[in-house]
């Protein structure tokens, strides 16, 4: 346990010591969230589930959701299969690291930057928009926190399957643009056409988004949702395991 | 009566190892053991197959046959138990860019309960003047002494080191020499992967010697020269035109001329001989000496590779 807290804390300062990382992973929810909000300002939703909701309350869940898959599509796997491009894996590996120390203290970092990322969004949207605050914050970290850990696993296995950090880069970066559009993070899901909605409910962006919604409206907890994002997350990390590679 | 030194403790048995990467046989049956205490090196050229032979020891590669005892693991099947019990300087490996020199003794220190104070390694390693500086401004050198702080930060009984002292300068060279004797003094047997002979001459116990994945002689630097080295080599210069006669005296096996000097080889009382002969001739040089012959002869040997200038 002792290594996996070193790693972690080790993990974070070298985080903070790239401040271009740090403001893109920061920065771009932000952007997203200002842009959507100059567009939509105070207008509610006018038709479907969610009338009479205001746009912005919708779309702060669906943000808050968009950071944590960035950090589990893009930033994680390119981190790591840098690693090992570089032979810091074989480093750590060579000095008796062993593979769930690595892995956890990764996921750890990756839940204390999305929720980073989570407050400053959920910040921006009270302070600007007039985003109402979550109704069952129990509920809400429950979700967050499982959202983190299913995309979490994906990355380690993007990591583990691709073969570099520049293929991971462009692979995530794929991966996160097509969740972004049929998720119902960047719309909502009614007014996509029928194939797309498909896809969409098949992805795992859609859930996360899904079960961080239903405490943050008041809605009451998405078991159904939380379990499909903990099934999602399993999967992912027993096949990660399997497949994962120092080298 | 006849004391008997006590027998020493294998600390790593090899036998019949083999490791193939596709079509190129990378080891080749490879048997050798290592005792406690011993300075071990593994010499040979590029592609001899030493770095894969130490990370098969140290299970960061499967071997594909043979069996590998190291301190009673297979490294096959109890990597991790053995890797908290050594040390290994890896060829290539990095640390993240921006991690501190100190951070990463520190880091390092905590994956293995109970190793050495990091602070005591980071000074014998003259790395306390770059304790803040990142891995990334380091230069080739410093790295070097970094990778091998690391691999003794859990005290290990066996470390392994692979071209430790690559890129560094002569001094910081002579200065690892010492600090590998002072690391064996203190109990640690010292695995050495050098393609440098000096090096291997000068602290190795005993010396494998690998060409093409197998390994072609075990001894110490002294049998090795002893047994493979030609017999006598004598030098001396001379304004002399033609010195081709020499050739023709008894015990003579190869006479050569590179401008003034001359270079004779030969076995057992060449020297005697040749002295009368020249004296002989009316050629009395001033330097004539025998030189002794070196680990590299015996290489060169061994190997067949001629890699003289």
């Amino acid at each position: 346990m002792r290594a996996l807290w070193k790693l972690a804390w080790t993990e974070i300062k070298l985080f903070m010591r790239e401040p271009i990382t740090m403001i893109f992973s920061f920065a771009f929810p932000i952007l997203v969230l200002v842009l959507l909000g100059g567009i939509f300002g105070a207008r509610t939703v006018i038709d479907g589930d969610f009338a009479g909701v205001r746009m912005m309350n919708y779309y702060v869940p669906g943000y808050i959701a968009l950071v944590v898959a960035s950090i589990g599509l893009i930033s994680l796997p390119v981190h790591l299969a840098n690693y090992r491009e570089h032979g810091v894996l074989r480093r750590l590996r060579a000095s008796g690291v062993p593979e769930p120390a690595l892995l956890g203290a990764q996921a750890f970092v990756s839940l204390m930057i999305g929720l980073v990322g989570g407050v400053l969004i959920a910040g921006l949207g009270f302070a600007a928009y007039g985003v109402s605050a979550p109704e069952q914050v129990g509920g809400l970290i429950l979700a967050f926190v499982l959202g983190v850990f299913a995309f979490t696993a994906i990355g380690v296995l993007l990591a583990s399957v691709l073969p570099n950090a520049r293929s991971a880069q462009a692979v995530g970066l794929l991966l996160w643009f097509v969740m972004l559009f049929v998720s119902g993070t960047s719309a909502p899901l009614h007014v996509l056409p029928g194939w797309m909605k498909k896809v969409g409910e098949a992805l795992p962006l859609y859930h996360v988004q899904k079960s961080l919604e239903g405490p943050w409206q008041g809605h009451g907890t998405e078991t159904l949702e939380l379990l499909v994002v903990w099934a999602v997350g399993a999967l992912a990390a027993l096949i990660a395991a399997r497949v994962f590679r120092w080298e | 009566m006849e004391v008997r030194a006590p027998a020493p403790e294998v600390v790593i048995a090899v036998e019949g190892l083999l490791k193939v990467y596709g079509d190129t046989v990378a080891v080749d049956n490879a048997s050798f053991t290592v005792a406690r205490g011993e300075i071990f090196g593994l010499l040979g050229p590029n592609g001899a197959g030493k770095t894969t032979t130490v990370e098969c020891l140290q299970g960061l590669r499967i071997a594909e046959r043979g069996s590998i005892n190291v301190l009673g693991f297979d490294p096959r099947r109890h990597a991790t138990a053995l890797r908290r019990r050594i040390g290994g300087q890896l060829q290539q490996s990095a640390l993240p860019e921006h991690m501190r020199v100190w951070e990463a003794l520190d880091l390092f220190s905590s994956f293995i309960p109970g190793g050495h104070d990091w602070r005591v390694l980071m000074r014998q390693w003259d790395l306390e003047s770059k304790r803040k500086a990142t891995f990334h401004s380091l230069s080739g050198g410093q790295r070097q002494r970094l990778f091998v702080a690391l691999a003794l930060v859990n005290d290990p009984q066996i470390v392994f080191l692979d071209e430790m002292t690559t890129g560094l300068d002569p001094a910081a060279r002579r200065l690892a020499w010492e600090l590998i004797r002072e690391i064996r003094d203190r109990g640690t047997t010292v695995v050495l992967v050098t393609h440098f002979m000096d090096e291997a001459e000068k602290l190795c116990d005993r010396i494998a010697v690998m060409e093409g994945g197998r390994i072609v002689a075990i001894d110490t630097p002294r049998g090795l020269i002893e047994n493979h080295a030609c017999g006598v080599c004598i030098a001396f210069t001379t304004d002399a035109d033609d010195v081709s006669w020499i050739g023709g005296i008894g015990c003579v096996d190869s006479v050569q001329r590179h401008g003034r000097r001359v270079e004779v080889e030969g076995s057992g009382p060449v020297l005697v001989l040749v002295a009368a002969a020249l004296v002989e001739h009316g050629i009395v040089p001033e330097d004539l000496h025998l030189e002794q012959p070196t680990l590299e002869d015996a290489y060169l040997h061994l190997t067949g590779h001629a890699q003289r200038d």
